[in-house]
């Protein structure tokens, strides 16, 4: 049970992963399959926003003010959240929205050739 | 062999032919221009080969270094005196062979003669690179070039059957050559290190014999060149290529290399004295000899000329796989002279069945009857031939075979001794027949009635061939002093 | 000038593809030279790079001056500087050759098509150089992406079968992702070589496993290892001439190297034959790719289909000689990954010719093929020589080392499967020259002697060069296979192997 407070956030994105996975490779329609990748990258996003986090913690950002023409600084490092995740899924975020354009691009020239998003319609029609 | 000396003469042999291709396939549109190159390539590849005769019977090995590939792995020449024997075999029956095509060819309006020619002389080279090969892995190279560049000639006509029996060929060779070869040669390099031919074989006495025998089925059988049973179908099937092609490569070069690799790995890898510790080389007799009886046995029931010779190469290849598994200097010196002297006989009797069918048209034995009188010349020549396959004077495989008997009778291998007699028996059993019939049998075919010999192209390296191997009895010293040396008495 | 080539590999496609949109604007014609000049600057700064490297070094270059393990380090050695030189010179011979089946193929896209072209080279090149594991992730999906453009390019099926390449595809670039995150948990670091000396501290640890468990699910999903091949030979199949030609030798082949990396470099060869027990599951995936691979591939009535079939087996090759363990099997891989991505760039080159003149690849189009098309065949013939292992081409001398390292590992399993697969090239080669030797199917026999023309039609010049240079490199490889391995191979092998 302690486990599970310190560590619910991976349980989270585990379910949230096993969603997507399943929308991915169970799922009929073309378009959930796409809802599915999505919610799949989002929850790896997820899990490394997560794992910098720290309870009570700040940005990242030098904050000082000066005293007598002394520098003090009213933050510590010890006080940052791990700003490299975050920068990290900066850039997976924009990954992950290219790739989810280029699979609804992709649906939408399947809809058009073949006039259904179903995947076992247009099997179909392929054989 | 202590002594050795670089040079280039090694690669220029292998070479000539090769480089011959060049001129050969330019100069497709003048057909007596490109048979000329042909002929140049051959005779200066003879009188190379003569260049090496010298160090080589005085006991030097000429070597040349061609590529290092991997390390410790060169591809290297190494010529011996068995090499030189099987080299000098091959090279100066490209000669006649190469007039019979002329002949051959024309004579029937063949299609693609350039390619042809240009195939045949890239297979020339390998053979020479075969003989040369100073390890396995050059000789392994060579074998393969072999294999492709003889497609194109047994698939000559293009038609369905030459498609079935190519692909027989291809497939046979190229799946044995992977299959079985490549696997024990690394195997073999794993265990000791070095691809090196020795006469000492390279195992040393730390393998068991258990993986000694699984490597040597693996080599004899992958070399499926020599035809040994139950791998020799491929040799009637590839029949249906133009009859010089059987003759020069099927009887000479093709299964000769086959039979040349077997001994190169029963004499160079294994080495005589660990086969017969591990009675290994009881293995070999007995699958020599089982082949060399059934083959002569089916030879016997094969009504079509070419399908009756090619069993009885299938048995004659034997023999010189049973000379070596023999483990006896005179078996193995008989096995090695009954490389050449089979060749010469071999080759007589295809050069006849060609000649017959350029001349008649006839490809069955049961249609040949009389043909004799009309055809004299051809049919004492297959007179001549057939004597030197069954082994009998005055012809020069009646030396080889006398040294193979004197090999079983030294190594009192009694029963295999009772398989050289009796095949030699069949053979006789499958030869005289066709001679009989062609000149005393009565009932000449009325379309036979007008026949005359085949054009002179045709007919005289059949008899050149003929003659030779009638001077080859008389003097069989040029081969045998090399048969000798390669033993090493 | 000269610390500077590491940077120029990635450098010089990336701003050419830029260069390429602009230039598409305007003057569609121009793409095509421009790609190859960018992509010559490139192949010329991987020779160069390659060059430096003395034996067993690493040349460290850090991007933007910041120090690693905190920046982006490019860090190169032997092994993906040869990587890098095969990358880059496939990519160099398929630009040249993709100028006639693109104008025929795709007329009004030819600018997008440049610029995918060299952006999918940009982003492999980046995988094969960097030493960042996060940096290695977007290259990835850079390179993922271009190639899910350039394959729906073909239209019609190739729609859907790139569709299923997108949904797998984004799974395996995921999954390694997953695995990155987990490393970035324990160990607080993104550089690999810096990973590898935290990771031998934290031997017992699960959450390494698991991470370890994720990147090699990842890397497979993306090289298409049984059973995880499903999308490769539709969506390669489908695919336009020129894209195929590029896409099926480099894709999964840098996806092979960075399994070795991760293997090697990230964890070690110790940890992954001594502490875990997953070779002999591992060696029956690639047993089984191989031999399915094979049957499949002979089941192919289409050669392109079949071709990437092959490419399945091939992969099975390179995982099972990493897996054994050995340091004879890992220089068979390393040195298959050149030989097979030459290979397959030769084989889909004279394929593409095929198409280019004939409109289909199916086994009717190679008929009378050796009168019309000589020159293709002759490069069909050296490449599928290699395929079947015939020396002296280099596909003798990565099957000689991986039956060697088999040997040595006793997997005979996989010496078998090798040999199987060999075969059944062996097989499949001599159908294809068959058909093109013979110009009439068994049914229908002519006169044997009669004289069957055929007009001379071959490829346009500018698709047999690169074809050829591809054949001669095939052969030239083979020739220098010993200078390859001792110079390159033998000093970047890692420690704790047989």
């Amino acid at each position: 049970m302690e486990w599970l407070q310190i560590n619910y956030n991976y349980l989270l994105v585990i379910v949230l992963l096993m969603i997507g996975l399943w929308a991915m490779i169970g799922k009929n329609n073309l378009v959930k399959k796409c809802i599915g990748m999505c919610i799949f990258q989002n929850a790896i996003i997820m899990f490394f926003i997560s794992m910098g986090v720290k309870a009570g913690s700040t940005i990242p950002i030098l904050n000082y003010t000066k005293i007598d023409g002394v520098k003090t600084y009213l933050t510590e490092a010890s006080m940052y959240a791990n700003p490299l995740t975050q920068i990290l899924m900066l850039t997976a975020i924009v990954v992950g929205v290219a790739t989810l354009g280029m699979a609804l691009t992709l649906v939408q020239k399947i809809y058009s050739e073949y006039g259904t998003c179903e995947e076992d319609e247009i099997l179909e029609k392929l054989n | 062999m202590s002594q050795s000396i670089v040079s280039f003469t090694p690669l220029a042999i292998v070479l000539t032919s090769a480089l011959a291709v060049i001129p050969i396939s330019l100069s497709g549109r003048n057909p007596n221009l490109r048979e000329l190159w042909t002929f140049l390539a051959g005779f200066l590849k003879l009188m190379l080969l003569f260049s090496l005769l010298e160090p080589v019977t005085k006991g030097i090995a000429v070597q040349f270094e061609l590529w290092k590939v991997l390390p410790g792995v060169s591809l290297h020449f190494s010529v011996d005196a068995f090499g030189l024997l099987f080299a000098f075999v091959a090279c100066s029956l490209w000669i006649p062979t190469s007039l019979y095509v002329i002949g051959y060819m024309r004579g029937l309006k063949e299609h693609a003669q350039t390619r042809f020619f240009a195939c045949f002389a890239l297979a020339l080279s390998a053979t020479a690179g075969v003989a040369f090969a100073g390890n396995l892995l050059t000789l392994y190279v060579f074998y393969e070039i072999l294999s492709l560049s003889t497609f194109p000639l047994v698939a000559h006509h293009q038609d369905g059957e030459a498609r079935t029996g190519g692909r027989k060929y291809l497939t046979y060779l190229l799946a044995t050559s992977i299959g079985l070869v490549l696997p024990a040669m690394i195997i073999t390099y794993q265990m000791t290190g070095t691809l090196e031919f020795s006469s000492m074989g390279i195992y040393g006495d730390t393998v068991k014999p258990g993986t000694l025998l699984v490597l040597l089925l693996l080599f004899l059988y992958g070399f499926a060149k020599s035809g040994l049973m139950p791998l020799h179908s491929w040799l009637p099937g590839a029949m249906v290529a133009p009859t010089p092609v059987s003759a020069l490569l099927h009887a000479v070069a093709v299964v000769k290399v086959g039979v040349f690799c077997n001994l190169r790995v029963i004499t160079g890898i294994f080495g005589i004295e660990i086969l017969s510790k591990t009675y290994l080389d009881t293995v070999i007799c007995v699958i020599a000899g089982v082949t060399v009886i059934v083959s002569s046995l089916i030879a016997l029931s094969q009504d079509n000329l070419k399908r009756r010779l090619a069993f009885s190469t299938v048995g004659q290849l034997s023999y010189i796989i049973l000379g070596a598994g023999l483990a006896q200097s005179y078996a193995v010196k008989g096995a090695m002279l009954h490389i050449s002297m089979h060749a010469f006989g071999k080759i007589t009797l295809f050069m006849c069945a060609g000649a017959i069918f350029v001349a008649s048209g006839k490809k069955y034995i049961s249609q040949m009857v009389g043909l004799g009188h009309k055809m004299p010349f051809t049919f004492g020549a297959f007179l001549i031939g057939s004597l030197s396959v069954i082994g009998l004077p005055p012809a020069g495989g009646f030396i080889s075979k006398w040294l193979l008997l004197k090999g079983t009778i030294a190594a009192e291998h009694w029963p295999m001794m009772v398989v050289l007699l009796g095949s030699s028996l069949l053979n006789a059993a499958y030869f005289f027949p066709i001679v009989y019939q062609a000149f005393f049998g009565k009932g000449i075919l009325p379309e036979n009635e007008n026949v005359k010999e085949a054009p002179l192209a045709c007919t005289l390296p059949l008899c050149l061939t003929a003659v030779i191997s009638i001077v080859l009895f008389v003097y069989p010293e040029p081969f045998l002093t090399l048969a000798t040396l390669a033993v090493g008495e | 000038m000269e610390q500077q080539y590491p940077v120029l590999i990635v450098i010089i496609p990336m701003f050419t593809a830029m260069v390429l949109t602009l230039a598409g604007w305007f003057k569609p014609a121009v793409c095509q030279p421009l790609a190859v000049v960018g992509l010559l600057g490139s192949f010329l700064s991987a020779v160069a790079t390659l060059l430096q490297i003395g034996a067993g070094e690493v040349i460290s270059y850090r991007l933007g001056g910041w120090e690693p393990p905190f920046g982006i380090e490019y860090r190169v050695d032997s092994l993906n500087a040869l990587v890098l030189v095969m990358v880059s010179l496939v990519a160099l011979l398929v630009a040249i050759f993709a100028r006639k089946p693109v104008e025929k193929e795709l007329g009004n896209k030819i600018s997008n098509f440049y610029t995918l072209f060299v952006l999918l080279v940009t982003g492999l090149l980046g995988m094969t150089i960097t030493g960042d594991a996060f940096n290695l992730y977007v290259l990835l999906e850079i390179a993922a992406l271009t190639s899910y453009a350039l394959l729906a390019m073909g239209r019609g099926r190739a729609y859907m079968a790139t569709f299923n390449y997108v949904i797998l595809g984004t799974i395996g670039a995921c999954f390694y992702l997953l695995g990155v995150g987990l490393l970035l948990i324990k160990t607080g670091s993104l550089n690999m070589a810096d990973i590898g000396t935290i990771l031998p501290k934290l031997v017992g640890s699960e959450t390494v496993l698991v991470a370890f468990g994720f990147l090699m699910v990842g890397v497979w999903i993306k090289m298409a290892l049984f059973p995880f091949h499903g999308w490769l030979p539709n969506a390669y199949t489908y695919a336009p001439t020129a894209t195929s030609c590029l896409v099926a030798p480099l894709m999964t082949k840098v996806s092979v190297y960075i399994m070795l990396r991760i293997m090697f470099t990230v964890y070690s060869a110790d940890w992954i034959f001594n502490v875990i027990q997953w070779k002999p599951v591992v060696m029956v995936l690639a047993v089984v790719a191989i031999l399915m691979g094979s049957f499949f591939a002979l089941a192919q009535r289409d050669i392109k289909r079949m071709l990437t079939y092959l490419i399945v087996a091939e992969i099975g090759y390179m995982v099972g000689g990493a897996w054994t363990g050995t340091a004879a099997g890992l220089t068979g891989t390393i040195y298959h990954i050149m030989a097979d991505g030459l290979m397959t760039v030769c084989l889909f080159m004279v394929i593409g010719s095929v198409v280019y003149r004939k409109g289909k690849a199916h086994f009717e189009s190679f008929k009378d093929a050796f009168q019309s098309m000589p020159w293709t065949m002759g490069a069909l013939i050296i490449g599928g020589l290699s395929m079947i292992g015939v020396p002296p081409t280099c596909g003798f001398f990565s099957k000689w080392y991986l039956i060697s390292g088999a040997y040595q590992s006793s997997d005979y399993a996989f010496i078998v499967a090798l040999l199987i697969s060999s075969l059944v090239n062996a097989i499949l080669f001599i159908r294809i020259v068959e058909t093109a030797f013979f110009s009439a199917t068994p049914s229908e026999i002519p006169d044997p002697h009669a004289h069957h023309e055929v007009d001379y039609a071959d490829s346009p010049v500018s698709m047999l060069i690169p074809m050829w240079v591809s054949a001669l490199a095939l052969i030239a490889m083979g020739l220098y296979t010993g200078e390859i391995v001792t110079r390159w191979i033998l000093p970047i092998l890692p420690g704790g192997l047989i």
